[in-house]
């Protein structure tokens, strides 16, 4: 057995440590276990590699780890949960950049002997990794509103997008055809990058857990890409897990909002459209607004309520303080329950990851399907910072740009507390009938500072 | 590269597709983030081929440079993937509940 086939081999055991650890993904009593192999796994595929003989850069190798590692630790040590989607669109962005550069180096290595399959693969490498990497930092932005969430457009946007991933694959063909062209070549580059920012800017924040699902499946095609250049069997196959795993989560997303992938991409919801202000007729009624001893009353003489959070409680930091609300209320023989909607958040899991920070049990949390035909019998629905995932003209109005979408029917509970900040419509910019109802109750104000008071309330 | 290689490594990604997709399908609604920071985290595995374009040129150049920030990039993505992965994965407790009567 030669050592290349004995490296060969240990990627195969680090493959299947791999697969393990998604598979003990599937409790959260194993969950930690299965990060643990996974990390083993890691670790025994880097010393593999670094145990073959024909390396020789150590010194390079070593400092390269100590500032990789350097950053990583400390933003993963310092990131608040509540930014984990912007966290994990960089750590997504460094995984593109870094399939790209190995691509890059590896035909800088030997321009002159590719085999045609290397570099056809060589070069989707580039451009996936590549639009990961910038797709990646305008997704990071986007969240963490250093440019607008709305979506930006301007008039031929799809044309002018075509045009360049045209262009690209041209000049990929020119690259193909002629390997020792290295202007083509850095063209490559230079479009793959602009294609990410302009393949993402067009989408709304609202729409940031299908791009973040999306770019991290892009994220395991480019390495996959890159294993099939360099023959490496243990990149072709995580690269295939990561990409499998992205694109179910995209799908999970998509189908949580009733749309397909083409319109999340290219629909640009969310944009501000005068169209649909006129357009149909609004909600009638009109909002009632509460106050916090009105509240109290209602959640004192509740025996069941069931807590849905949205995007709002993280904004506002109140999932600790809604803890307290929920934990008080448990003690005092309320059933307390969390709905969480999959598209709640701004990442797939964002609110669970939210709430189990707080120390809610996990438990105690229930999907949308779970819960759904429990609001009937619950007294009280506290919808925290939710909108759209909670409007239930997504069953009855036809016209709404929702309509379809599968939504958790708080209406149906006896009582319903809405904790908004304002009177204007959501992120969507779409009117919601619940809180026009008879049954809600609108609580008005920062959805942390409305629960503590509200929690100093029902304890009188 | 002859066919047959490609023939293999065709075979062994789609294969792997199926596999990941078969175990990712079980992952529940609740563990989605540390899932998404997980396989983030797996996706540094092309710190390999970093590591190689790096440590393979005997001295100093264009790939080995190029390789040196491939493995800035991808360490950051393994090291900090994983951590905060772990972090999150700490938080999800079950607790005992008692319960008034």
């Amino acid at each position: 057995m030669s050592t290349v086939n004995i490296i060969d081999f240990v990627y195969l055991i680090s493959a299947v440590l791999f697969m393990l650890g998604i598979k003990n993904l599937s409790s959260p009593a194993t969950a930690k276990l299965g990060n643990y192999l996974s990390m083993t796994g890691m670790a025994v595929a880097i010393l593999a590699t670094l145990a073959s003989p024909d390396m020789f850069g150590f010194t390079m190798i070593i400092i390269a780890i100590a500032i990789g590692a350097a950053i990583g630790g400390y933003a993963a040590i310092k990131v608040e949960m509540t930014s984990m989607p912007e966290m994990v669109a960089l750590f997504n962005g460094c995984g593109g950049a870094a399939s790209a550069l190995v691509a890059m180096a590896e035909f800088n290595g030997h321009t002159a002997a590719f085999a045609n399959f290397t570099l056809i693969t060589l070069l989707l490498s580039i451009i996936i990794g590549g639009l990961t990497f910038t797709g990646s930092i305008i997704a990071y932005t986007k969240l963490q509103g250093i440019i607008s969430t709305r979506p930006i457009t301007y008039p031929f946007q799809q044309v002018v997008n075509a045009g360049i991933v045209v262009l690209t694959l041209f000049l990929a063909y020119t690259v193909f055809q002629d390997p020792s062209n290295v202007f083509a070549f850095y063209m490559i580059i230079v479009l793959s990058l602009g294609l990410g920012v302009l393949a993402v800017i067009p989408i709304g924040g609202a729409d940031m857990p299908v791009i973040v699902s999306l770019l991290n499946s892009y994220s395991g095609l480019a390495v996959s890409m890159t294993g099939f250049a360099l023959n490496n069997n243990a990149l072709i196959i995580v690269g295939s897990l990561v990409g499998a795993s992205g694109l179910f989560l995209t799908k999970i997303m998509c189908d949580a909002m009733n749309r397909s992938l083409a319109n999340v991409l290219f629909g640009a919801f969310g944009a501000v459209d005068d169209s649909v202000a006129d357009g149909g007729e609004g909600p009638t009624g009109s909002m009632k607004g509460f106050e916090v001893e009105d509240v109290a009353i209602a959640l004192q003489n509740a025996d069941s309520l069931i807590i849905v959070p949205g995007y709002g409680m993280a904004a506002a930091q109140a999932q600790h303080v809604t803890r307290e609300l929920g934990d008080y209320l448990t003690e005092e023989g309320v059933d307390v329950r969390y709905a969480i909607h999959s598209v709640a958040g701004r990442m797939p899991g964002h609110m669970n990851v939210l709430l189990a920070e707080a120390d809610v049990s996990y438990d105690q949390l229930y999907a949308m399907e779970d819960i759904n035909d429990d609001f009937a019998n619950t007294d009280v629905v506290l919808v925290i910072g939710a909108n759209d995932v909670v409007n239930p003209a997504a069953k009855t109005n036809p016209n709404s740009p929702i309509y379809g979408m599968p939504v958790l029917e708080v209406d149906k509970a006896r009582t319903v507390v809405v904790l908004k900040r304002s009177m204007n419509v959501g992120f969507a910019g779409i009117e919601n009938e619940l809180f026009y109802k008879d049954n809600t109750m609108m609580l008005f104000g920062d959805a942390k500072a409305s629960i503590q008071s509200l929690l100093s309330a029902v304890k009188e | 590269m002859d066919t047959g290689t490609i023939i293999i490594g065709l075979t062994i990604f789609v294969l792997a597709c199926f596999a990941g997709a078969e175990l990712i399908s079980k992952v529940p609604q609740t563990l989605h983030t540390p899932l998404m920071s997980g396989s983030n985290a797996i996706s540094g595995i092309a710190i390999l081929g970093a590591l190689i374009a790096t440590g393979r040129p005997e001295s100093v150049d264009a790939e080995s440079i190029i390789g040196f920030f491939a493995v800035i990039f991808a360490t950051v993505n393994v090291v900090g993937g994983y951590m905060v992965t772990d972090r999150m994965l700490q938080m999800f407790k079950k607790k005992k509940r008692k319960k008034k009567e």
